[in-house]
């Protein structure tokens, strides 16, 4: 297991527990949490204070049938749900988002490529791929966004982040990753706005590549 | 020891159903938890209707999903809640939640029984310091739990109340339980 200097921060280990966050958020807290143990750890501390709460609740009368109709379902075949499973560098969550495929790159130019995962109107996850020693366009965020190494390692102006690491960047945050020497860098990215380049070259190229 | 001792109803009733498929524990446990759940489950926003559909949905999740149920590495009303919004956020949303991998046991700590009891012990705290606070603050844990913080409000909180938790379970729950104790 790698050694893991930057973690998902409480407050969204929560949120991810009780299903707030949209769901790109949730498909790097879950791909964090598979590399960690102390996340899990505090998922888990989180996840037994729902559970409190949910024993706590109020009682609400069932409509009269409803226990019959779940005791006559038990034996009802099911389907289960697809199980995704770690595959090399991507973690489950990740390989549940390909459906099992590996990744289609699409180049943004450099040798930088990506494959989007997932859009919806609160966010949108990617795998980022950056050549050693590449930079990824220096910007800032509309909103937050968080980045997870899965294979390599990035340095930018807060720090060096490995396999298993996750930064978390907002508006306040301008930064420039670069790729460290080695293997490429792979990153799984989760946006909920659009980020804001400072060069113009990039600007005019993110409404084509949906950065 | 016995296990009715020392175990919670709830736990109880699980590795039942888990163990033996045994209905009648089901039973037994549908009395106890559907009612809670529906109570829980409108508490998150959903209309009586869909509710029932969610508790259905739920209980018979349970039921199919028993094996998955390891009373050392989570309480049984913790793996409950987490199915519960699971699929309700499944079912709103149209969408299956991503999970975290497995990390298996920590090296050099064998499971033993004692780790459960560790478990129930905490869970049991966790209830008691939730039952003891204020009706305003037990609301403001509930928003945390049931779903109910916008997604502003995310990413601009820096800290719940409940403050950051970073160590073994255990830890972190007595950890919880010290900082909901605070609170009052
Ligand atoms: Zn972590
Ligand atoms: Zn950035």
């Amino acid at each position: 297991m790698p050694a893991i200097t930057h973690h998902i921060p409480d407050p969204m280990i929560a949120a991810y527990a009780s299903g707030s966050l949209p769901h790109a958020f949730s498909m790097v807290v879950a791909s964090h949490l598979s590399y960690c143990r102390d996340c899990q750890a505090a998922l888990g501390a989180h996840q037994a204070a729902g559970g409190a709460l949910l024993e706590e609740a109020e009682c609400v009368a069932l409509e009269p049938a409803l226990k019959s109709k779940v005791l006559a379902e038990l034996d009802a075949p099911a389907v289960p749900d697809p199980v995704y499973d770690a595959k090399g560098i991507y973690p489950g969550a990740v390989m549940q988002s390909l459906k099992g495929r590996p990744p289609r790159w699409k180049t943004l130019g450099m040798g930088v490529k990506q494959d989007i995962l997932f859009e919806d109107k609160h966010g949108s996850a990617r795998l980022l791929f950056i050549p050693a020693g590449q930079a990824v366009p220096d910007h800032s965020h509309n909103g937050l966004e968080l980045t997870l190494v899965l294979q390599g390692s990035f340095s930018d102006e807060t720090g060096r982040f490995g396999v298993g690491d996750v930064e978390i960047g907002d508006e306040d945050l301008e930064h420039t990753p670069v790729a460290d020497a080695g293997d490429p860098c792979i990153c799984l990215a989760a946006t909920d706005a659009p980020l804001r380049f400072k060069a113009l070259m990039p600007r005019l190229l993110q409404p084509l590549f949906r950065i | 020891m016995s296990k009715d001792k020392t175990y919670s109803q709830l736990t109880v009733w699980l590795l039942a159903v888990r163990d033996h498929r045994d209905r009648a524990a089901f039973g037994e446990m549908f009395d106890h938890l559907a009612p809670r759940l529906k109570g829980f489950i409108i508490r998150c926003g959903a209309r009586p209707a869909l509710a029932e559909e969610i508790v259905q949905d739920v209980m018979l999740t349970i039921w199919r999903k028993a094996a998955m149920f390891d009373p050392h590495k989570a309480q049984a009303s913790a793996w409950i809640y987490q199915i519960a919004r699971n699929r309700h956020i499944d079912i709103v949303r149209k969408e299956n939640r991503p999970v975290p991998d497995e990390l298996g046991e920590d090296p050099g700590t064998e499971p033993d029984a004692s780790q459960i009891l560790a478990l129930e012990q905490e869970a049991l705290h966790l209830k008691q310091a939730i039952q003891q606070l204020h009706p305003d603050q037990k609301e403001m844990i509930e928003k945390a739990y049931i779903g109910d913080l916008t997604h502003q409000e995310i990413s601009t909180q820096t800290g719940l109340p409940l403050g950051t938790v970073k160590s073994r379970i255990r830890l972190g729950l007595g950890r919880l339980r010290k900082e909901l104790k605070g609170l009052r």
